[in-house]
Parts: C-alpha cells; sequence; structure tokens
C-alpha cells in the first residue's frame, strides 16, 4: 500500500477515536452541569406543577446512559434531537447558524492568512530595520488589546462617526453577496487584526531558522536576490510550523469568536452554544461541543497530514 | 400664550423644531416638561400617523432558545414578538385602566364572582380563521390545564369553571375577586385559533401583523396584516426585530441609524446617548423594583429587629443615585408604588444609622449578615451590595457579600437562601403582586412573608367593590409589609428606551412594560 494512503487512512482512524472520546467527555460534562433546565426554560416565574410538567415533558428523568446511546446513534446518523427549549430541530438550526460562522470565518482566513504569511516574508527581508519593527509592533498591539474593545473602537469609528460599513452584522439569505461582505466589514476587520500577529510571527521565526542553514548561504552566494531566497527556498522548508499555526488560528475563527458575535451581533455558532448553556438546553449543548471538537480534530489532522507531506524525510521513510 | 405654546407644539410636530429646543421655549413660558411632552404628543397625533415604511427595533433579552409559544414567553423579545401577530382579550391601558382589545366590553356580577367578556366580532386570525368564544376558551383551558407550562398558571388557579355562550366568554371565580380584568392582561394569555392546542408554537393570531421570518435569538421579521381591525395600531408596512444582547452594540445601532428604536438603554450611559440630536432618551416610571430579600422565617432575620435594622441602614437616595443614576425613584419597603391604580403615600422610611444600630442591638444579635449576589440578580447588584455594606458599617453592622454565578442563580439561590439580591417586574394591581410575593401560601413568597392578618385582608380586598374602603385596605397592607416584611426595597427602576428621530408618535406611559408595554413600534410611524 502506498505508504502516504496509509498514512492518511491511520490519520483519520485515529481523528474519529478521538472524536468519540470526545463525545464521552461532552456527555459526561453536560451531566454534571448544575441547575436545571425546566427550571431555567421558565425562569423565574415558574411555578411547581409548571416545573413537574416540563420535566417530563423534556424525558429529563430517563437514566444517563440510555441516553447517551440514543444520542450517539442518532448523532451518527445526522439527527441531532430537537431543542428542549423551543422544540426546533437542532441539526437544521445548527446547519445555518454553522454556515454563518463559516462564512465569517472564510473570510477573515481570505484575508489574515495571506496577509500573515506575505507580513512575515517582509519581516524577514527587512529583518531588524524599521519595516520588520513596524509589522512586529502594529500586529502585537492588536493581539495584546482585547478583541471586544477593538471591535468597539472600530464599531464607534466606523459605523457611528463615519457610518462606512453597519455596527450590526446580520446576514440572512435574500441578502447578494456584496451585501453580505459589507455586512460583515467590521467583524472581519477585527478578527483579522486578532489572529495576524500569532501566524505572523510564526511564519517569521521559521523562515529566520531556516535562514541560518547552509544552502540558504549557497542560494546567496548563487547571486539570487533576497526575496527570492526566502520565497523559493527558505520558505518550503518552513511550511510545517507555518500550517499548524494558521490551521490553530483557522480553528479559533470557527469555534472562538462568540465574543465578536456578541459585539457585532452575527448570528453564528459561538452565540447559540452560549444561548443554549445558559438555559441548560442538554441536546444542543452537545451537538455544538461536538462539532467544535469535530473542525478542532479536523483541522489538526490537516496541519499534520500537510507537515508530513511537506517533509521529503517523513514523505519516503526508510 | 396658549395659543403660541400650541403654535410652537405644531411646529416640532413637523419636525421644524426639535424635541429639545420646544421643551426648552415651553419651559421658558413656565410649562413643565411632562405637560410640554404631553402637549407634543397630541400635535404629534394631530399631524397624523404616517402609513408605510419599516421600523426596525434593536433589543435586548431575547435567546435562540426562545419559542414562539406565547405560554413560554420569558423576555422582552418573546414578549414583544407575540405582540405583533397576537392579542390578549384585554390590555393594561398606558395611563392606567383597561384597554378593550379582543375583549369589546365586560361585565361583572355583583359580588365580582362571575365575569362575562363579550367578544368582538368580525375579527379574522391570520390563517382566514374568524375568532369565536370557543377559541377563547381553548386558549384559557391550555394556559390553566394540570399539564399546562404556562407562566400564567398562577393566576389561573382561582378559576372554577369557564364557559363560552354565542359571542359570551364567560369566567366563574372559586373567591370574588374586583382585579380579574388587570390578572387577564397577563402577557402570555394571547388568544390562539382552537387555544393553540394543536401548535402553539405557530404564530397565528389576531396581530396588527403577520411573522415572515423567525430566526430566534436573532431576527424576526413582520409584515402588516391587511385584515386587522383597528385602524390606530401599527403604522409600518414591515417591522423587524432585531436582538442585540450586548449593551454597547445596541447603543450602537440606534446612534448609527440602523436601527429606530432600543430598549434598555444602560443608565449610566442614558444621558450621553441623549445627548444626540438624532435620539430621544425616553424614561418610563414603572412598578418595577431592585431589592434585597430576607427570610423572614430564618435566623437570624426572624427577630424582626434585624429587619427594621437592615431597612434603616440602607440609603436609598444614595441607590437610585449611584445604581439607577437617577433613572428611579426612591423605595419605601414595599412592592407597592405610584404606578398601581389604587395607591397611597406611605411615611418614607429614611436612612438613618443610629436607628439602625438601635434595633440590631436589640435584637440581640452580633454576627456578620450574609447576602449572596450576583450580576443578573439585578443590573449593578454587586455595587448595590458594596454600597449597602458601606452604609451598615456606619450603624456597626457587618454585612458579608458573597458572589454567586449568573448561572444557576434563579434555581440555586433566589427563592433558596436567606438573605439575596433579587429584582421584581411589578404586577398591573395590588392584589396580584401581594398574591404572588406576599401571601403565606404564594410560591413565590421569596421573603417568607407568614401573616394571617395581611391573608385575610387580601381576601376581603379582593371582595370590596367600595373603591375607599379599598385602598384602605391596601395602605394598611402594605404597612404590613414595611413594617414586618422580610422586604428591603432601596428603589423603583425606571425603564429607559432610545428612540430616533426619524419615527413618531411616542406615547407616554404611566404603567406597563418598556417600549410602551411593548406597543410602540405598533404605536409609532416612520416620519415620511
Amino acid at each position: 500500500m502506498n505508504p502516504v494512503l496509509k498514512l492518511l487512512a491511520q490519520r483519520i482512524a485515529l481523528s474519529l477515536f478521538l472524536l468519540l472520546m470526545i463525545s464521552a467527555l461532552i456527555f459526561a460534562g453536560t451531566m454534571i452541569l448544575p441547575g436545571d433546565v425546566a427550571q431555567s426554560i421558565l425562569g423565574q416565574s415558574a411555578t411547581p406543577e409548571a416545573l413537574a410538567n416540563l420535566r417530563a415533558d423534556l424525558g429529563l428523568n430517563d437514566p444517563p446512559l440510555t441516553r447517551y446511546f440514543e444520542w450517539l446513534f442518532g448523532a451518527l446518523q445526522g439527527d441531532l434531537g430537537t431543542a428542549l427549549t423551543s422544540g426546533q430541530d437542532i441539526t437544521s438550526a445548527i446547519g445555518s447558524r454553522l454556515s454563518n460562522t463559516l462564512f465569517l470565518a472564510f473570510w477573515a482566513a481570505i484575508i489574515a492568512v495571506p496577509l500573515a504569511i506575505f507580513l512575515g516574508l517582509l519581516a524577514v527581508r527587512y529583518k531588524d530595520r524599521w519595516p520588520d519593527k513596524l509589522i512586529s509592533g502594529v500586529t502585537l498591539a492588536s493581539i495584546s488589546i482585547p478583541e471586544f474593545l477593538i471591535g468597539y473602537v472600530l464599531m464607534y469609528l466606523i459605523a457611528v462617526k463615519l457610518r462606512w460599513f453597519p455596527s450590526v452584522a446580520m446576514i440572512n439569505d435574500s441578502m447578494s453577496l456584496w451585501q453580505k461582505l459589507n455586512s460583515i466589514a467590521l467583524p472581519v476587520a477585527v478578527l483579522t487584526l486578532v489572529v495576524l500577529a500569532h501566524m505572523m510571527r510564526m511564519t517569521r521565526a521559521a523562515i529566520l531558522n531556516v535562514m541560518q542553514s547552509a544552502y540558504i548561504e549557497t542560494a546567496e552566494l548563487k547571486g539570487l536576490s533576497t526575496f527570492k531566497v526566502i520565497w523559493r527556498h527558505a520558505f518550503p522548508n518552513s511550511v510545517a510550523p507555518i500550517v499548524n499555526v494558521v490551521m490553530l488560528n483557522l480553528a479559533y475563527l470557527v469555534v472562538g469568536v462568540v465574543v465578536i458575535e456578541v459585539v457585532f451581533v452575527y448570528p453564528g455558532m459561538g452565540q447559540y452554544l452560549v444561548d443554549h448553556v445558559s438555559k441548560r438546553d442538554v441536546p444542543v449543548v452537545q451537538a455544538c461541543g461536538l462539532i467544535f471538537a469535530a473542525v478542532y480534530i479536523g483541522l489538526n489532522m490537516v496541519a499534520d497530514i500537510v507537515s508530513i507531506l511537506s517533509n521529503p524525510r517523513l514523505r519516503h521513510p526508510k | 400664550m396658549n395659543d403660541y405654546l400650541k403654535h410652537l407644539a405644531q411646529e416640532a410636530a413637523l419636525g421644524r423644531m426639535g424635541r429639545r429646543e420646544f421643551l426648552g421655549r415651553a419651559a421658558a413660558l413656565g410649562v413643565a416638561a411632562l405637560g410640554a411632552n404631553t402637549l407634543l404628543a397630541t400635535a404629534a397625533k394631530a399631524a397624523g400617523p404616517q402609513k408605510g415604511g419599516t421600523i426596525r427595533i434593536g433589543i435586548q433579552g431575547g435567546s435562540s432558545a426562545d419559542s414562539l409559544d406565547p405560554a413560554l414567553a420569558a423576555n422582552a423579545t418573546a414578549t414583544s414578538v407575540s405582540r405583533l401577530w397576537g392579542e390578549p382579550l384585554v390590555e393594561l391601558d398606558p395611563m392606567g385602566g383597561i384597554w378593550h382589545r379582543l375583549a369589546e366590553s365586560y361585565d361583572a356580577s355583583a359580588d365580582a364572582r362571575v365575569w362575562t367578556f363579550k367578544i368582538r366580532q368580525g375579527v379574522t386570525f391570520s390563517n382566514g380563521k374568524e375568532l369565536t368564544a370557543e377559541d377563547v376558551l381553548a386558549t384559557m383551558e391550555r394556559h390553566s390545564g394540570e399539564e399546562s407550562k404556562s407562566g400564567a398558571l398562577g393566576i389561573m388557579r382561582g378559576i372554577k369553571s369557564m364557559r363560552a355562550e354565542g359571542s359570551d366568554f364567560i369566567i366563574e371565580l372559586d373567591e370574588p375577586n374586583a382585579d380579574l380584568p388587570y390578572l387577564l392582561t397577563d402577557y402570555h394569555l394571547l388568544i390562539q385559533p382552537g387555544g393553540g392546542k394543536d401548535d402553539p408554537a405557530a404564530g397565528i393570531g389576531t396581530g396588527p401583523y403577520i411573522l415572515k421570518s423567525v430566526e430566534p435569538g436573532v431576527r424576526f421579521v413582520a409584515e402588516k396584516n391587511p385584515n386587522y381591525w383597528d385602524d390606530s395600531l401599527g403604522h409600518a408596512d414591515t417591522i423587524e426585530f432585531i436582538v442585540i444582547n450586548d449593551d454597547t452594540a445596541r447603543v450602537a445601532a440606534l446612534q448609527s441609524g440602523q436601527v429606530h428604536m432600543i430598549n434598555r438603554v444602560p443608565p449610566r450611559t442614558a444621558r450621553l446617548v441623549d445627548r444626540a440630536p438624532t435620539i430621544d432618551v425616553r424614561e418610563t416610571a414603572g412598578p418595577g423594583h431592585y431589592v434585597f430579600i430576607a427570610h423572614c422565617d430564618k435566623d437570624p432575620f426572624a427577630n424582626n429587629d434585624v429587619r427594621i435594622a437592615l431597612k434603616y441602614g440602607i440609603n436609598r437616595q444614595e441607590m437610585v443615585d449611584k445604581i439607577l443614576n437617577g433613572y428611579g425613584s426612591i423605595g419605601n419597603d414595599t412592592p407597592i408604588n405610584s404606578s398601581y391604580p389604587l395607591f397611597t403615600e406611605l411615611e418614607q422610611r429614611t436612612y438613618d444609622p443610629d436607628k439602625a444600630k438601635f434595633h440590631m442591638q436589640k435584637s440581640g444579635y452580633d454576627g456578620s449578615i450574609l447576602l449572596r449576589t450576583s450580576d443578573n440578580s439585578f443590573p449593578g447588584a454587586p455595587d448595590a451590595a458594596a454600597l449597602f455594606q458601606q452604609s451598615l458599617s456606619a450603624a456597626g453592622i457587618n454585612l458579608e457579600i458573597k458572589r454567586e454565578p449568573n448561572d444557576g442563580y434563579w434555581s440555586e439561590v433566589w427563592n433558596k437562601q436567606p438573605f439575596c439580591t433579587s429584582y421584581w417586574g411589578g404586577r398591573p394591581t395590588q392584589d396580584s403582586m401581594f398574591s404572588t410575593a406576599y401571601l403565606s401560601t404564594a410560591d413565590w413568597n421569596d421573603t417568607r412573608f407568614n401573616n394571617e392578618q395581611f391573608d385575610q385582608l387580601l381576601y376581603a380586598a379582593r371582595a370590596e367593590l367600595d373603591e375607599a374602603k379599598r385602598t384602605q385596605m391596601y395602605a394598611d397592607m402594605s404597612t404590613m409589609v414595611r413594617d414586618e416584611g422580610g422586604l428591603v426595597c432601596p428603589m423603583f427602576n425606571s425603564f429607559i428606551d432610545g428612540v430616533s428621530t426619524e419615527v413618531d408618535g411616542w406615547v407616554d406611559a404611566k404603567t406597563g412594560f418598556e417600549l410602551n408595554n411593548f406597543y410602540a413600534p405598533m404605536k409609532m410611524w416612520v416620519k415620511a
């Protein structure tokens, strides 16, 4: 069997196993949450009768193990159950939220990843001179400021004062792509600022590391321009660490942007999850947890595979 | 002068003069702000509502876990949205009294035990079905059934039987209750076809709008119901609710012109927001109050002197100034204030560290007192607890503050722990407020107030149709709660809404909830 295919199969199987373990953890975790879903749904205005009626209705009296396996088999068939609080079908509700989240993450990544790598290359090219220091300074400053603050500042300047882009990043199906992009301009800008520094610094460090090697000196002695040396000779050999950090940031863009979603009122997964955690809507929390775990594992798997494929020594083991 | 003032009001209503400028000129003529505001509202009405356009509302208090079932409505978004598509029998009039909706009129028997509601004829649901008394009966049955999950179940319990006769809907009560129409203004009780028994979350009713797009916790879009029976309600073609739970984002959406109105402007920034020329901040006094509640049956609070000491040890004016930023009024350790129909002013209790010290020593208790609080028990609750701690320490009383997580506060702390911070939204009448939280057998008697005389008075007042006598009875009951209860009530909070000058027709209110009891989107119109 082709060693690459074997490797892929191994990685995927391992990831699936990991996901199964995580599903058990998620289920156990949601079991030990304090409080009670019926009380949370009815809030302060709950009477004991209404509570007892709702509890029986929601099936909260079944044993946990039964509920775990029922949930797992359902999830395997793409059926994530119905939300306890609103009675909606979770799969379809999450579908639209997930596509919104991916839409935002996609556009943020499209801008942030090439920009970060380009800035990283630029910083290496002008190492220790003013462009390097400027790039490092600005990106480190933007990662150090809490993201909600960047959000508020941009909102005040761009949405309230200049009125270039809306402060409420509301998107729906009836909007054209252009309208949608206009609507998410501010959150994309904030997310770009937040993830830029990490990827830029890693690109810079990884390439500088390679720049010490003898073959770079050879390339320089051949008379190649500095940028060509970096791009053609140094960059391909530093892909592995860069891909790793890019994937981590992509995962963050999908699962970690709840604060940005709240600030810009963006209907994504994070807000959906938080709403349901506070209402003790366990099936939704479990479904979101499973999806987030799958995204994390999937992206890390891609990072692993890419770094192996990019390294001839790993690609052709003896 | 009067003519000049009217002229000014007209100018302002037509948008040729800003509201603030008008109020300023009116003040120069010696007219108080409230009178001038009313005048302005009258002039705006005279200028006439304009039809068409879209009104957008940025609203706080919605979650993607919300359902459209009115029985489960428990936040501002669910309640506002349900008002678009559905209607109750009767509604609170913003200036007090009853506003007839699907009940054209009602009558009570002489002993206030049997009530007959005449149902409006010729009204259709948005699915085309005609409204009948049977639908009303089915709706009330759904909210009062044994399996009901309705938030209105508590108030439906006193009903002995219900029936529909022709166009009449008749309720017979176990005990007389002169306030029944007020109880039926409960925001869960929207009339649905067949009572909504088949599909409670269908969103089908007789309201001025029909829901077109429903994304819980995100956005709701509704279009005007062409067959709606009441011309005075529903001027815009489209109403769009956008759920914006973050305070800063909600204010920014109003400031940037993306929405026309928002609820719950944070008190801290309300005056700054009001400075913008395109925004008016509207304050509505209401029955809602922020409270410290002690269980009267648990030590050390079982001793009334400890409770009295706490009541003397709180600085009410400071709380109104610092926690509400002036958007509210001071409390008097009773849940009743002037927004209730039969209100009597009681002698105001004020901050007196000496008296607090005296009563604490008299009680013989010298330990510290544990207060539990959380951010969501009311806005600024931990800060209010710290202020209380300071004002009590001047009386030599040591208050220990325990911060609890927001998560699970209502199930684990409120109504369980002996002393905590909390809030009440208030109720339309004294009777329903007292029966909900101060009757010794009430589920939410969160101060464990157990007073036989109080209970007897409450029942007697229900059957008392003489208004003067009833007023006196409620005053006596308020006095009992104030002097013997476990309620330390420093402040009544106002509702603060932000409204853009692009819309007109705001109505001032004395009672009800935020955004003109949730009717502002339907009563206001987009200026041409």
